[in-house]
C-alpha cells in the first residue's frame, strides 16, 4: 500500500468510518444541515447509563468544592455587596486526574462493546492518560500519539509528564516533532491497527461529560440549596463546554449563564517549530479555542460532537501570568494543589465574581491533576529557559511567547471579553464557502449552530450572495 | 552493545521536508516530521545503530537507537522566587501583614 503523505490522506475518510463505527453519512442532509441531536444518540446511551458505566470504571461523582479564601479575595477588589461565591468541581479527582476520563470511559466502554482490540487517540493533553486509565481497565491496548518535542528534541515538559503518566497506564506513546501532520501517523496507526479511534470528538467523547454538567446542578443544590447563577468552562477543542452544557440543559429549566474561558496566546503559531516551546500551556489556549469554535469539523473525525457556539454565552480570554497567579493561590489560599491549565476558568472566574452579587454563584467545572513537568514552577522555569521574561505588572501588557506577567495587584487580573457576534459571523463565513444555496433545513441548522436565529442567518447569507430556496 | 530485548527508545524521520504538508509555517518546513517510540530490541545492537523494536502493543518500528532504558527525567524546575510573591500579595490580603514579612 502507498504510505505517502498525499495517499494517505486521500484515504481518511474510509479508515475514519471503519475505526469509529460510526457512519457520518446518514446524519448529513441539504447543502449544509446534519442531524446533530441524531449523532449525540449514537450508542442510544442515556444520561443515567453513562452515570453507571463511569462508577463503574472510577469516573465522576467527584466533589464540588466552595472556594471561601478565593471569593473573599475578589470581594476585597469588589463594589460592595458583589463577588459572587465560587466552587470547584474537583475533576482532578478522576482516576487519571482530569475531566477527560469521562470523555474516555464511553469511548473505551463503547470500543469494547463494539468487539476493537485496542483503542487509539490523538492527543498530548490529560485525555491520553484518561484514554490509557480506560483502556487499561477494559483490557484494551492503547496508543496515544502526541506532538511533544521540536525539531532539536526538545519536549515540552507539561507534554512529556502525559506521556510517562500514558506509560503508567500500560500505553504505548508515539511521540511526534510539531506539525499537523501528527494526523497522518495517527491515520497510518489507525489502518495498521485496526483499533478503535478514540476521538475527544466523536458523539461518545461528548456524552461522557454531561454526567459532569448534571452532577453540578445536583451538587450545587445540596451545598447551597439554590443553583449556579453561571458556569466556566475552560475551552479548547469545545468538547467541555459543549458536555456540560448540555447536562446541565438536561437537568435544569433555569437558564444558567455558561461561560467558555481561554488562555490568550495570540500571536503564536501553532504549527510552528519555533514557537511550540515558548508557550506555556499546551492546552486551555485561543490557539485551539478559536479555530475549533469557528471550524468544529476541523477535528479528527467527520462531524466533531463538540459545537461550543451552539452553548456559549460569553466567551472570555486570562493571560498566562493570570493563570498562573490564580493557581498559585488555589494551592496556598485553598490548600489545593493542582495543574495550570485546568484553572483556565477559575482565573476566568476570580473576575467575573466581582460582576455578580455576594450571595451569587459561580462553578468553576474542572481541575486537573498536577505533577513534574505540569506544575506552574516547571512551566515558568522552562519559560524562564526559553527567554521568556516573567514579571509583575499589569497582564494586560503580557506578550505571548515573549512574556508572562503576574498581575502586581489583585484588581488587575481581568477576564477579557471576546466578541461573539464576529465569531458567529466568522462561523457563518467558514460554512458559506461551502456551499452557494441553502434550504431551509439549512438556515434552521446554522442558526442553532450559532445560537442565533434565522433572520441573522438570513442577512449574512446576503452578503455572501448565498441563494436560499424557496420554502417547499 | 546493547543486548537483544532491552527496552530501548528509537527515533525515526517519517517525513523529509519536501514531503510534508504544504500550508506550513516556514520553521516547519524546513525540518523533517520526527517521530521518537519505545520497545523491546530485537537483536543486539550499539546506540545509533538502525534497530527494529517491539512495542508494548507489539507492533514492530525501526529507527535509530538514541536510549536504552529510557527515563523520566523531567522535574518541577528550577525555583521560581515570584511564586513566593505571589503568596505573600494573597496572603497578606486576606490575612494582614504578618504575612508579609
Amino acid at each position: 500500500m502507498d504510505n505517502s503523505y498525499l495517499s494517505v490522506m486521500s484515504r481518511k475518510n474510509q479508515i475514519m468510518q471503519k475505526s469509529v463505527g460510526i457512519n457520518y453519512d446518514q446524519y448529513e442532509s441539504d447543502y449544509l444541515n446534519f442531524d446533530y441531536e441524531a449523532m449525540l444518540s449514537e450508542g442510544n446511551f442515556t444520561i443515567e447509563e453513562i452515570r453507571k458505566i463511569q462508577n463503574d470504571f472510577g469516573v465522576g461523582n467527584t466533589p464540588l468544592k466552595e472556594c471561601k479564601n478565593i471569593a473573599a479575595l475578589a470581594r476585597k477588589v469588589s463594589k460592595p455587596g458583589y463577588g459572587a461565591r465560587i466552587f470547584i468541581k474537583d475533576e482532578a479527582l478522576n482516576d487519571s486526574g482530569s475531566f477527560k476520563a469521562r470523555r474516555a470511559s464511553i469511548s473505551c466502554y463503547q470500543a469494547k462493546k463494539l468487539g476493537f482490540k485496542g483503542v487509539i487517540a490523538a492527543t498530548s493533553g490529560n485525555y491520553g492518560a484518561a484514554v490509557a486509565s480506560q483502556a487499561a481497565k477494559h483490557g484494551l491496548k492503547c496508543i496515544i500519539v502526541q506532538e511533544c518535542y521540536d525539531s532539536f528534541g526538545i519536549g515540552q515538559p507539561e507534554i512529556i509528564e502525559k506521556a510517562r503518566a500514558c506509560e503508567a497506564y500500560g500505553a504505548e506513546v508515539v511521540q511526534l516533532s510539531v506539525g499537523p501532520e501528527l494526523f497522518y501517523k495517527f491515520l497510518l496507526l489507525l489502518e495498521e491497527t485496526g483499533y478503535f479511534n478514540a476521538s475527544l470528538y466523536t458523539p461518545y467523547g461528548i456524552m461522557g461529560i454531561e454526567s459532569l454538567g448534571q452532577e453540578i446542578i445536583e451538587d450545587c443544590k445540596i451545598k447551597t440549596g439554590k443553583l449556579p447563577d453561571m458556569v466556566v468552562c475552560t475551552n479548547a477543542g469545545g468538547g467541555n463546554l459543549t458536555g456540560t452544557a448540555r447536562g446541565i440543559i438536561k437537568s435544569t429549566d433555569k437558564k444558567i449563564e455558561i461561560v467558555g474561558s481561554s488562555v490568550n496566546l495570540y500571536g503564536l503559531h501553532m504549527a510552528d517549530d519555533n514557537d511550540f516551546n515558548k508557550k506555556s500551556f499546551t492546552t486551555g489556549h485561543t490557539g485551539f479555542g478559536l479555530p475549533f469554535i469557528i471550524n468544529p469539523d476541523r477535528s479528527d473525525v467527520p462531524r466533531s460532537a463538540a459545537r461550543a457556539l451552539r452553548y456559549i454565552d460569553r466567551y472570555v480570554t486570562v493571560n498566562q501570568g493570570e493563570v498562573f497567579f490564580i493557581t498559585e493561590a488555589l494551592s496556598v489560599l485553598e490548600g489545593i494543589e493542582r495543574g495550570p491549565a485546568g484553572n483556565t476558568s477559575l482565573a476566568a472566574a476570580f473576575c467575573l465574581a466581582q460582576e455578580l452579587k455576594e450571595d451569587q454563584i459561580i462553578i468553576v467545572q474542572e481541575t486537573e491533576y498536577t505533577s513534574a513537568g505540569k506544575h506552574h514552577q516547571a512551566q515558568l522555569s522552562f519559560a524562564r529557559e526559553n527567554g521568556i521574561c516573567i514579571y509583575f505588572g499589569d497582564p494586560s501588557d503580557e506578550i505571548p511567547g515573549k512574556s508572562i506577567v503576574f498581575p502586581k495587584s489583585v484588581d488587575l487580573i481581568k477576564a477579557k471579553d471576546l466578541d461573539l457576534v464576529s465569531i458567529r459571523k466568522k462561523y457563518l463565513q467558514n460554512q458559506f464557502s461551502k456551499t452557494k444555496v441553502l434550504s431551509n433545513k439549512d438556515l434552521i441548522f446554522l442558526a442553532e449552530e450559532t445560537n442565533t436565529d434565522i433572520n441573522f442567518v438570513t442577512e449574512e447569507a446576503k452578503k455572501y450572495d448565498i441563494k436560499v430556496e424557496d420554502a417547499k | 552493545m546493547i543486548k537483544k530485548n532491552s527496552w530501548v527508545q528509537i527515533k525515526k524521520v517519517i517525513l523529509k521536508p519536501e514531503e510534508r504538508a504544504h500550508n506550513l509555517p516556514e520553521a516547519t518546513k524546513k525540518v523533517p516530521l520526527l517521530m521518537w517510540v519505545k520497545g523491546y530490541l530485537l537483536e543486539d545492537a550499539n546506540i545509533k545503530d538502525i534497530v527494529t523494536v517491539k512495542t508494548v502493543t507489539g507492533r514492530f518500528e525501526s529507527g535509530e537507537l538514541i536510549e536504552v532504558n529510557p527515563a523520566y527525567l523531567h522535574t518541577y524546575g528550577k525555583f521560581i522566587p515570584e511564586i513566593q510573591l505571589v503568596d505573600k500579595m494573597v496572603k497578606s490580603a486576606l490575612f494582614g501583614d504578618d504575612y508579609n514579612g
